[in-house]
């Protein structure tokens, strides 16, 4: 590729990307989630997945999570960002490490002849995913794991007839006690 | 309690936050909020000509009197023409509450006449907004709005209140009522920080004090405590575009502007410093030049409201999240406490510094040599400032070269004096902001420095000042040029004067007729001072033609992709610096 001749798009220094996975807690008020995608959008940040979902209905607050790559100061530029915006409370960033449990959930659906068939439950049994719904040429299976092995379940499936896939995207919790603080306001 | 309209509560918010002056056009889906102005006599509404205008307004309205500036339109087209003052107000933390008409609910997303999705093509561009879809909101709505565009880091928000909201009733809360319940965001100064940048303060030989916007928009006070921390310390002060008026500009220690066409002597100092306390400011792109060349062997602590501003750019050694005033003020009492005396023992420490100082200032940045024949544009505003310094003027400006000569000749020496489109750099902010400045500053005389471009682009709101008789002057830098992109073109693009050349403008002095002003030109230096004293005389809004060098350059200048300490100063200069092909990509 040509160098680019901008000064401005040669960073001073040149740092790793790395993949993070983005935790942000919102009211779960209308436009919400078009102010954290664009925020991403408009800053020039990469959003692999996003997940969201109410988790306290009571305080009314949603739960994203976002996988996004970056150098470490544009994570902490994300981050920032983030909480600036008005319905955010805190946000927490994990890097994928083994501090933390990353889940995604997906599901599968197999059409094939019967012989194929036996030979995508033999995978799916030995990956001991869930059957939802199966009739005489397909069946439907649910697998939650990590991103990973999630890419070789169905690696493995895939010569046996995959004809639909669907994917949550992980979500992210830090291990032992720990808990995010609000970070609203703060230096990240 | 009593039932009230959706435009009335509008109302009512906007009495309960004080507010004096509306800027606003009217529209279809605004009009249940105009029937109610009659019901409010304390509240005037000033007519623009466009949208646009009421919004530089709205932010002259507020830069020069601290108090949110308040903008009301209509739906779609009112809605859409106010983007670039939003954008502009949300680039230099304005603080502006907007309101627009919106189509009734039942027709939003059906493509209704004049309907556009308000909340989303603002959404970059505010602090936050709402879209009113049940009226029992709308009173909290306003409340928070006020409070969102006026706390923190300062910047515009927008309430989008569909028609049929307008007229639907609910019960009024009270401001206060919301206001409390709001989880306001509190700061502590750490004084484990405090203590480290006191010592860093006592210990430096090359220090430098640079200021920002954030330093007016804190208050009066902050400004206050500016001059008490650079008098105690006696370091030098550079301050940003933004930051002017914050410390004295004819002050000794202040040596400045800095940044892109900043003086020889703030960017040296800004480069070779061994200390460099940044307050309020946040290292732009036309501040830091090259990245990695910005002031490569300095601490640098960076005091700032915004957390995101923080290590966004250039990485700092300390940083406090805080209100300028509260962390100035308490910065000062611990090193009072620590360093009692500090003055008086630290002259010997920085003496060097000042004379390296005093050094980069016989250079004399600034100085230019004025003709016989044509009026050179450094010395219209030089009789501008000479003039006019000896009464509280307050300057606003259009984008251009005659911005930055403006920044660097007029010497502000109060905080709000100064109203300047820093961040976005919008052509056509200078004579609405004029306007809003004027309104707020009654009987004070109010001068929008200008470019024949630039001025041609809200020149409209001309007729808004001769509408409610705001004695606004305009003086226009008349080099024929859109001067800055003739200047980037000279040095950047092989003389390929593209487009830059304005074939055919107006008269400006019929112009200024033909709207009920007065029009006065300038066209030779003799002249000048007779002419510029008849604009200050005349109690009537004045479109000054001031005929000048058509080909002057701004100088000093940091071309692209260089470092603070490679300048040129000179035409003469200008041959002998090679930019760089990376550089000439830069704007
Ligand atoms: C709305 C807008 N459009 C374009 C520009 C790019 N621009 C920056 S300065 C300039 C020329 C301004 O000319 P003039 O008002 O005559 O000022 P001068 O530089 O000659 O003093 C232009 C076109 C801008 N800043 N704003
Ligand atoms: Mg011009």
């Amino acid at each position: 590729m040509k160098k680019s001749l901008s000064a401005y798009s040669e960073a001073a220094t040149k740092e790793e990307l790395e993949r993070h996975i983005m935790v942000v807690w919102v009211d779960n008020e209308a436009g919400v989630l078009a102010r954290v995608s664009g925020l991403f959008s408009g800053r020039g940040y990469n959003i692999e997945s996003l997940t969201v979902a109410q988790v306290d209905e009571e305080k009314n607050i949603s739960r994203i999570t976002i996988v996004t790559n970056g150098t470490n100061s544009v994570i902490e530029q994300i981050k920032a960002q983030l909480l600036k915006l008005i319905p955010v409370y805190k946000v927490a960033s994990f890097p994928v490490d083994d501090k933390s449990i990353f889940r995604e959930l997906a599901l599968i659906k197999v059409i094939a002849d019967k012989k194929n068939l036996e030979k995508a439950k033999e995978i799916c049994n030995s990956y001991k995913a869930q059957y939802l719904d199966t009739t005489s040429t397909s069946f439907i299976v649910e697998f939650h794991s990590t991103r990973r092995e999630i890419d070789s379940f169905i690696k493995e499936l895939k010569p046996y007839g995959i004809a639909s896939v669907a994917r949550t995207g992980p979500l992210a919790m830090a291990k032992g006690a720990e808990i995010t603080e609000t970070n609203k306001g703060k230096v990240i | 309690m009593s039932q009230i309209t959706g435009a009335e509560i509008v109302f009512k918010a906007f009495a309960d936050h004080g507010v004096e002056y509306i800027f606003g056009y009217p529209g279809g889906a605004i009009l249940p909020l105009y029937d109610e102005l009659r019901n409010h006599k304390k509240i005037k509404h000033i007519l623009v000509r466009h949208e646009q205008g009421a919004g530089h307004a709205a932010e002259g309205y507020a830069r020069s009197s601290g108090k949110p500036g308040v903008v009301l339109v209509t739906s779609g087209p009112g809605a859409t023409n106010m983007v670039t003052a939003l954008t502009d107000a949300y680039m230099d933390s304005i603080p502006l509450v907007c309101v627009t008409g919106q189509v009734p609910t039942h027709l939003i997303g059906t493509d209704a006449f004049q309907e556009c999705d308000t909340t989303g093509i603002t959404r970059p561009c505010t602090k936050h907004n709402w879209l009113v879809k049940n009226i029992k909101d709308l009173p909290i709505i306003m409340h928070k709005a006020f409070h969102i565009a006026t706390s923190g880091r300062p910047g515009p928000v927008l309430v989008d209140i569909p028609k049929d909201i307008q007229f639907q009733k609910t019960e009024y809360v009270k401001k206060e009522d919301v206001i409390q319940k709001i989880n306001k965001v509190v700061t502590e100064v750490e004084s484990s920080e405090l203590d480290k940048i006191v010592d860093l303060i006592y210990k430096s030989k090359k220090p430098i004090i640079y200021s920002g916007g954030g330093v007016v928009n804190s208050g009066d006070k902050a400004s206050a405590l500016l001059h008490d921390l650079v008098r105690m310390t006696g370091f030098p002060i550079t301050s940003t575009l933004q930051g002017l008026g914050a410390f004295p500009g004819d002050d000794q220690q202040f040596l400045g502007m800095l940044g892109m066409h900043g003086t020889y002597e703030a960017n040296n100092a800004m480069h070779d410093c061994d200390l460099m306390i940044n307050i309020g400011a946040r290292f732009d792109d036309r501040i830091t030049g090259k990245i990695d060349k910005f002031s490569p062997g300095s601490k640098k602590i960076h005091i700032d409201i915004d957390p995101s501003s923080i290590n966004k750019i250039i990485k700092v050694d300390h940083a406090i999240v805080g209100d300028v005033e509260n962390v100035l003020n308490k910065l000062i009492t611990v090193f009072k406490k620590k360093y009692p005396n500090f003055k008086n023992s630290n002259k010997e420490n920085i003496s060097e510094w000042w004379k390296q100082i005093n050094k980069w200032r016989e250079k004399k940045c600034l100085s230019f040599v004025q003709g016989k024949k044509t009026i050179k544009p450094q010395y219209a505003i030089e009789r501008l400032y000479e003039l006019t310094k000896g009464q509280d003027t307050f300057i606003t400006t259009e984008v251009g070269q005659h911005q930055m000569w403006a920044a660097q000749y007029y010497k502000f020496n109060k905080p709000k004096r100064w109203m300047t489109s820093g961040g976005l750099g919008t052509m056509g902010f200078g004579l609405p902001a004029a306007i809003g400045v004027q309104l707020a500053n009654p009987g004070k005389l109010v001068v929008d420095v200008a470019g024949e471009a630039s001025i041609l682009m809200n020149i409209q709101e001309l007729s808004t000042a001769v509408q409610y008789r705001l004695p606004v002057k305009i003086f226009i830098i008349n080099n024929q040029y859109m001067g800055m992109v003739r200047q980037w073109q000279e040095l950047l693009h092989e003389k390929n004067y593209a487009e830059s050349y304005t074939e055919a403008l107006p008269d400006f002095v019929k112009l200024a007729e033909a709207y009920g002003a007065v029009g006065i030109r300038a066209t030779t230096p003799d002249e000048l001072d007779i002419k510029i004293k008849q604009m200050i005389k005349s109690d009537k809004p004045v479109l000054f033609d001031c005929v000048v060098d058509r080909v002057e350059n701004c100088f000093p200048m940091i071309p692209s992709g260089k470092a603070h300490n490679e300048m040129i100063l000179s035409p003469e200069d200008e041959k002998e610096t090679k930019i760089s092909k990376a550089g000439k990509t830069l704007v």
